[in-house]
């Protein structure tokens, strides 16, 4: 396609937007409609329609196979670590209250706990409703989400190079 | 012409649309334009959704239904013929098949509750409890919202009745503080659900490559060898 000139310049137009609307649905997903899987199905399109109109060896520039892969590994790992550093924090796994830190409505038993092991929620924590973080539901809900939105979209791109690169079996 | 009016025609052209590009991919035999149909179809049942206030859904299908799907049956068709086969069965059998499923399942929908009805068993269960976490935080810092009904999507525009859900106890401190209830649901209340689908997509994931890689590389094995 890549003689189509009106094709590559719409692609060109577009492609921007696309992939902005991606992280727009997904860090937004708190409050407007979307989350991370939207987000991830979009910024994978986004990608997909760049491979599809300037070749698949221009997409894999953009998306390195390898680090999709580590990618997808790694959203993966961001949503069970976000559990895992809850329940080290003295709450359930994936009780993203836990995230909160010492001032947290669960009580006193966990103060000591968030302070022996310090991470961005607890700031947020000590901050009440004025902080910039987040408190620790929204907190946890933006990780994980990000997480979703991470596997999403490069397992999508990797199955796209996978298909794509399929030579025709005589 | 009232909303009510307008909405019902939109749907109902989409309804109209929808059958008819089912009929017509059904009816095709140049598998490239059925790709493109199944796309617009995709498309329409998102717009679709959308008017079902469901636009997280419509997202979806617009993302993956719409453009991977179709890519991915493209870069199949690549592989494969154009044409479709001509059949020499009749289509009799199957259309027997169809309409008895398809009436099997328009008869289970009798027992159904209306659309938006209330009383639903869906808004019995937890519905209210995820509601009543998180509602009073949507008009973000002033006065929380006291005893009152609580108005679900934008129903009262549609010829369904309007979802009204008593807040029992107002001025609770929300649970989870995150205005979009789907979000807080899909992933608080339901964490471990999503987490669960995380891992089943990045599985999928790992299954596609390790079937399309793996021959290509015995493959190059055996040309090398």
């Amino acid at each position: 396609m890549r003689e189509q000139s009106i094709l590559r310049i719409v692609a060109k137009l577009l492609i921007p937007y696309i992939l902005l609307f991606a992280l727009y649905v997904q860090f937004h997903g708190d409050y407007g409609p979307g989350g991370g899987f939207q987000a991830g199905g979009i910024f994978a399109a986004g990608v997909i329609l760049y491979g599809l109109v300037f070749g698949l060896n221009a997409a894999r520039q953009v998306a390195p196979p390898l680090t999709m892969e580590t990618l997808a590994a790694l959203g993966v790992l961001l949503y069970g670590g976000t559990g895992v550093v809850a329940m080290l924090n003295g709450g359930a796994f994936l009780d993203y209250s836990a995230l909160q830190g010492a001032d947290s409505h669960h009580g006193a038993g966990q103060a000591e706990q968030a302070e022996s092991h310090p991470e961005p929620g607890e700031a947020a924590g000590h901050e009440e409703h004025h902080g910039l973080l987040p408190q620790g539901q929204h907190l946890g809900i933006l990780i994980v989400e990000l997480g979703v939105g991470l596997t999403v979209a490069a397992v999508m791109i990797l199955i796209f190079f996978s298909f794509a690169s399929r030579e025709r079996v005589p | 012409m009232n909303e009510v009016a307008v909405y019902n025609m939109i749907v109902a052209l989409l309804l109209v649309l929808l059958l008819g590009t089912a009929i017509t991919v059904a009816r095709m035999r140049d598998l490239w334009a059925a790709v493109m149909l199944t796309g617009i179809y995709s498309f329409l049942g998102a717009s679709w959704m959308l008017l079902l206030d469901a636009p997280d859904v419509a997202f979806t299908e617009a993302a993956v239904g719409a453009g991977i799907a179709t890519f991915l049956m493209l870069g199949t068709l690549a592989l494969t013929s154009r044409k479709a086969k001509e059949s020499s069965s009749g289509a009799l059998g199957p259309l027997t098949v169809v309409v008895v499923t398809g009436a099997a399942l328009v008869y289970g929908t009798f027992d159904m509750p209306r659309y938006g009805d209330p009383r639903a068993p869906v808004h019995q269960h937890v519905a209210p409890e995820y509601l009543n976490d998180n509602v009073p935080h949507v008009d973000h810092g002033k006065a929380r919202v006291k005893v009152g009904a609580v108005k679900v999507g934008q129903q009262e525009s549609t010829a369904a009745p309007t979802i009204s859900l008593e807040i029992t106890e107002s001025a609770k401190a929300s649970k989870v503080d995150v205005p979009n209830i789907v979000t807080a649901v899909l992933a608080s209340y339901r964490g471990y659900d999503t987490l669960g689908e995380t891992v089943v997509i990045f599985t999928a994931g790992i299954g596609v490559l390790l079937l399309l890689r793996g021959r290509r590389r015995s493959k190059n094995r055996e040309e090398s060898a």
